[in-house]
Order: C-alpha cells, then sequence, then structure tokens
C-alpha cells in the first residue's frame, strides 16, 4: 500500500473536471432549515394517481418479482407504441425500437454512450437540465452549450446554432417544454432546427419528458419532421405528467441500429427496469388519461397565477408555454441569482433555485416551481413580493 | 364545467382576486360571474364538508332504499317531492335497479330515524318497502378523505 494517494489521484480526471450540481449545492442549505416553502421542486406536488399505483401493488401480490425482457415488458412496449403514434404522429415498432428505461435521465445517458466517440461534440442549448454536459463529459465527449436568452424566450435558433457547430459536432440535444425556463418550441420555431441537423448530418436527441404540459399551443415534436425519424433519439417518460417520479420509468423510441446500440449497454448495466414500474407504466398509457388532464389544468392555474404575481411585482417573467416552470429575472435587483436566493431563503423562507445552476446564461434569473400546493404558493408569492419591495 | 365553477366547487372561499389571476380574467368580471351564477340558480349555496365523527355529536345518519308504485301521470315526482320536503332527508335521488329512491336521512338517535321510516315514509301510500341502513364511519365525503393520512416527505430541492 502507498498510503499516499490523495482522493484526487483515485477518481478519473474527466470525472474531476466535472462540477458538482449546483442544485445539490443548493439542496444542502435548504435541507437544514424548518419551515421553508419550497418552489425548488422539480416534481409534481401530486401523487401518482391511486389506480397506476395500486396497479403495480395488484402486480406485486400477483408475484410480478421478477426480472423483465431486458427492452421492458411486450405490453408496455406496445402501449407506448400506441401512445407515441397517436400522441406525436410517428410509429415506432414494439418489437426493435422502443427500449424501456429507468428514467428519461437513464435512457440520455445511454443515448450518449451509445453515440459519442472521444472528442466528438455535443451541442445542447442552456439553460437546461443539470445533467446535460456532466453526461456527455462521462462519455468523453465535448459538451457545447449554445446560450439562449428571455429575448428569443429560450428558444433555440438555427441563428444561434449555427455560430457553435463544428466538424466535430455529432449529436444536437434538445429539451422542450424546458426545465428550467418554461420555453416551449412551436412547429415553426422547430422546422429550423430540423432542416440544421438534417443539413450538418447531426443526430439529434430529444427530451420530451414535459411533452403533456404544453399550454395554450398542441405540442410539437422534431421527430414528425422530415427526415428526422431516422436520426432523432425521442425520449419520454412517465415522471412528469403522470406525477411519477419515483417509479423511475422512462424509456427510448429510435430507429433498430441505434435502439439495439442502447440496449447493449442497458443490457450489461441495469438490466431491466424494475417490473413493477413497467405494470404501474402500463397503467398509466391505458387509463390514465384523465388524470393527466386534472393535473394539467391545475398547473395551468398556477402558471397563470404566479405569472400575474410576478408581473404585479414589477418582475420581468416569460410566460411559459410548457413544464411547471417559471423563470423571472431578477438580474436589476443587484444581486446575483445565488445571492437572491440565499437571501430570500434566509429572509423568507421561500426556496427558489439560482438560475445559474442551469448554465451560465441562467444568470440573472431563479427557477420557480409551481408544482406546488395553491395555497403554499400564495403564501411563496406575497413573501417574494415582501422580499422584491425591500430590495427595490 | 366552467373553469370557475370548478375551481369555487374545489374551494369556494378562494378569493376574486386569485381567481382572476388564475384565470386571466378581470376581478370585476369574476365577481359578476359569480354573482349570475347564484342568481340563476347554477350555485345554490355554499357550506363547509365537516368530518362529523370529530365532533361528539348525537347524531346518526342512515341510508334508505324505497320501493315506490310509480303512478300514470307523473311516475315518481309526486311521491318523491313528498317525501323530499322532510327535513330529516338530506340527499335524495331516483335510482336505477332493484328500488327507486335513494334517501339519506339524518337523524339525533336510531329510535328518531326508525319512527320516521315506520310512521312517515313506510305509511306514504305508493311506497311498497323500504330498506334502512345506518352509517357507521365516514371514510371519503365530497372527494376529501376524511381520515388524516401521513404526508410522505418529499426532498425539499430537485433538479
Amino acid at each position: 500500500m502507498s498510503g499516499s494517494k490523495s482522493p484526487r489521484n483515485l477518481i478519473a480526471r474527466h470525472l474531476l473536471d466535472v462540477p458538482r450540481s449546483g442544485i445539490r449545492d443548493f439542496f444542502d442549505i435548504v435541507s437544514t432549515m424548518k419551515d421553508v416553502i419550497s418552489l425548488s421542486i422539480g416534481e409534481p406536488d401530486f401523487d401518482a394517481p391511486w389506480h397506476i399505483r395500486e396497479a403495480s401493488v395488484f402486480a406485486l401480490e400477483k408475484g410480478a418479482t421478477s426480472y423483465t425482457s431486458n427492452l421492458g415488458l411486450l405490453k408496455l412496449r406496445q402501449a407506448i407504441s400506441r401512445y407515441v403514434n397517436s400522441n406525436f404522429g410517428v410509429r415506432y415498432d414494439a418489437e426493435k425500437e422502443i427500449l424501456v428505461t429507468v428514467g428519461v435521465s437513464e435512457a440520455l445517458d445511454l443515448a450518449v454512450r451509445a453515440l459519442i466517440n472521444p472528442g466528438d461534440e455535443v451541442l445542447y442549448h442552456e439553460p437546461c437540465y443539470v445533467s446535460y454536459a456532466p453526461v456527455v463529459a462521462f462519455a468523453h465527449g465535448k459538451p457545447v452549450p449554445v446560450a439562449t436568452s428571455m429575448e428569443n424566450e429560450f428558444k433555440l435558433t438555427r441563428e444561434l446554432l449555427e455560430e457553435k457547430v463544428t466538424k466535430k459536432t455529432r449529436i444536437l440535444m434538445l429539451n422542450y417544454p424546458n426545465n428550467p425556463t418554461g420555453a416551449a418550441m412551436t412547429s415553426a420555431d422547430l422546422q429550423e432546427v430540423a432542416e440544421f441537423a438534417v443539413d450538418h448530418d447531426l443526430i439529434v436527441i430529444t427530451d420530451e419528458i414535459y411533452a403533456e404540459l404544453t399550454y395554450g399551443q398542441k405540442h410539437a415534436s422534431i421527430i414528425s419532421f422530415p427526415g428526422m425519424r431516422e436520426r432523432t433519439i425521442f425520449l419520454h417518460g412517465f415522471s412528469k405528467a403522470w406525477a411519477m417520479t419515483g417509479f423511475r420509468a422512462g424509456y427510448s423510441c429510435a430507429p433498430p441500429e441505434l435502439t439495439e446500440a442502447m440496449m447493449k449497454i442497458h443490457q450489461y448495466t441495469m438490466l431491466c427496469a424494475p417490473i413493477l414500474s413497467q405494470e404501474a407504466a402500463i397503467e398509466a398509457l391505458e387509463k390514465a388519461d384523465h388524470d393527466v388532464v386534472e393535473m394539467k389544468s391545475a398547473y395551468e392555474k398556477r402558471r397563470k397565477f404566479v405569472h400575474a404575481s410576478f408581473m404585479d411585482m414589477g418582475i420581468d417573467c416569460p410566460l411559459p408555454g410548457g413544464a411547471f416552470y417559471v423563470f423571472p429575472h431578477v438580474g436589476e435587483l443587484g444581486l446575483s441569482s445565488r445571492e437572491f436566493a440565499l437571501k430570500l431563503l434566509d429572509e423568507k423562507k421561500v426556496a427558489v433555485v439560482p438560475g445559474s445552476a442551469f448554465g451560465a446564461c441562467g444568470e440573472g434569473h431563479v427557477r420557480c416551481s409551481y408544482a406546488t400546493g395553491l395555497e403554499e404558493l400564495k403564501v411563496a408569492m406575497s413573501r417574494i413580493g415582501d422580499f422584491v419591495a425591500r430590495l427595490r | 364545467m366552467d373553469e370557475l365553477l370548478k375551481m369555487l366547487k374545489e374551494n369556494a372561499l378562494e378569493k376574486a382576486e386569485n381567481l382572476a389571476k388564475m384565470l386571466d380574467m378581470p376581478v370585476d368580471e369574476v365577481r359578476a360571474k359569480i354573482r349570475e351564477y347564484e342568481e340563476t340558480g347554477v350555485i345554490r349555496g355554499y357550506h363547509a364538508i365537516v368530518d362529523e365523527d370529530k365532533l361528539d355529536l348525537d347524531r346518526v345518519t342512515a341510508v334508505i332504499e324505497v320501493k315506490v308504485t310509480p303512478e300514470r301521470d307523473g311516475g315518481f315526482d309526486r311521491i318523491a317531492k313528498r317525501i323530499s320536503k322532510f327535513e330529516s332527508v338530506k340527499d335524495m335521488y331516483l335510482m336505477s335497479g332493484t328500488y327507486d329512491l335513494l334517501l339519506f336521512v339524518a337523524g339525533p338517535n336510531l329510535k328518531e330515524v326508525a319512527s320516521f321510516v315506520s310512521e312517515k315514509l313506510a305509511t306514504i301510500e305508493g311506497v311498497t318497502s323500504t330498506s334502512t341502513h345506518f352509517m357507521l364511519k365516514t371514510y371519503k365525503h365530497h372527494g376529501l378523505l376524511m381520515e388524516a393520512q401521513d404526508e410522505y416527505e418529499r426532498l425539499k430541492v430537485t433538479p
């Protein structure tokens, strides 16, 4: 034994370069405090609908305690195939093109690992979900952020993408409706992104976990554009619209050769998604349309309430087109995002996430989730109102 | 159903200002619409949902199935209206199936309800039989679970 190895020497170099998540950082502070109203939660405040939970309990009672096929239960893949076809307009073969994963997080990791050779560049938009750049780095790829801004409603444009694309670019990652900004892309917005992907021969990984939570317009998916099906890995899951985060149930839809490549990693590392979650997911797809509509309707009212509350405070806050976040701009109050969030937490016991946790261009913003009960939201908004008034 | 009505059904005490924000409507319009619903009888009233099991009340509730011979003119309506006027009948429905009317009857004790059934209800001409069930415990009322359940604690911050 050498006895002199510091932890730094023990850990893989490419991992050391990945910073700790800004969210985890913030979590450590919040979790020490009492009576906090948290708008920092990236999951529904609803429990999964009872009949979905009951389906899982029923399966457990029947003895569903085994592995499933690596791809996932065929019945679930068939249900996914029907669902994606009727809601996103593209048909995938349940036998060869659908893989059930442990949440979209696993699917994203599989997709990136299946595609990247060391040094390949991956374009992704910021602000974005915290895992995008790290999973690319873990796969020895080079994450290349494309900054979006409030001026263009946090949407990606061909112009922004053209500035960052190089000969080494292989992949474009998309997440609309977006966490943390709540931005949604229309069909017209996506058209030019699809053309960009075709022109540069890129593979697109599209994370559409918030698809059902699109407000005031129909959700548009890039998979439905000409030339996209064969170059796209479509990711979706049950965490958000069905309020099933803890089930960890997601899936990917992609052409057979891409699915097979992801499957190779999945089979050796994860084997299969938990059977009880898969049973619950079948129930979700077959019988929960009404629950999704009801929860969406609750989010929609809160979205308007939170947006109107920020506007009343004189805070610039784009009306989000999807997901369950608003991303108000608090930059002109003289504090950084992080300082704003810490001070608000300290003085008013309301937790919001600093926008900088989602990429450098998120600075000046904070993410507030309205997946929080209306009564708590009312109190939180009035406290933020007091706080902002005092800062001015 | 109108979104405003849905929200009032959920919480009739919600402030008009908040309703206006959530519906993206002017406050005055919200107030006017509520008034209109009240005046046209779409909204019949407001009441609190009380967990009576929590109170030490001397009170029983019976669910009574009633069979009635329908009449040539008006079917069940005349008898149903007559029964529904009793103050102790809190809710009442015409049903399909093996009986005709379903009554929710409240009274101070078992004896009072029993005498309502035997003296008032069963003696009405046209009522051919009654079947009385006393409620023992309320699990769910107006869509609300009556027994508080421990909330599963969520993380305070998640990505």
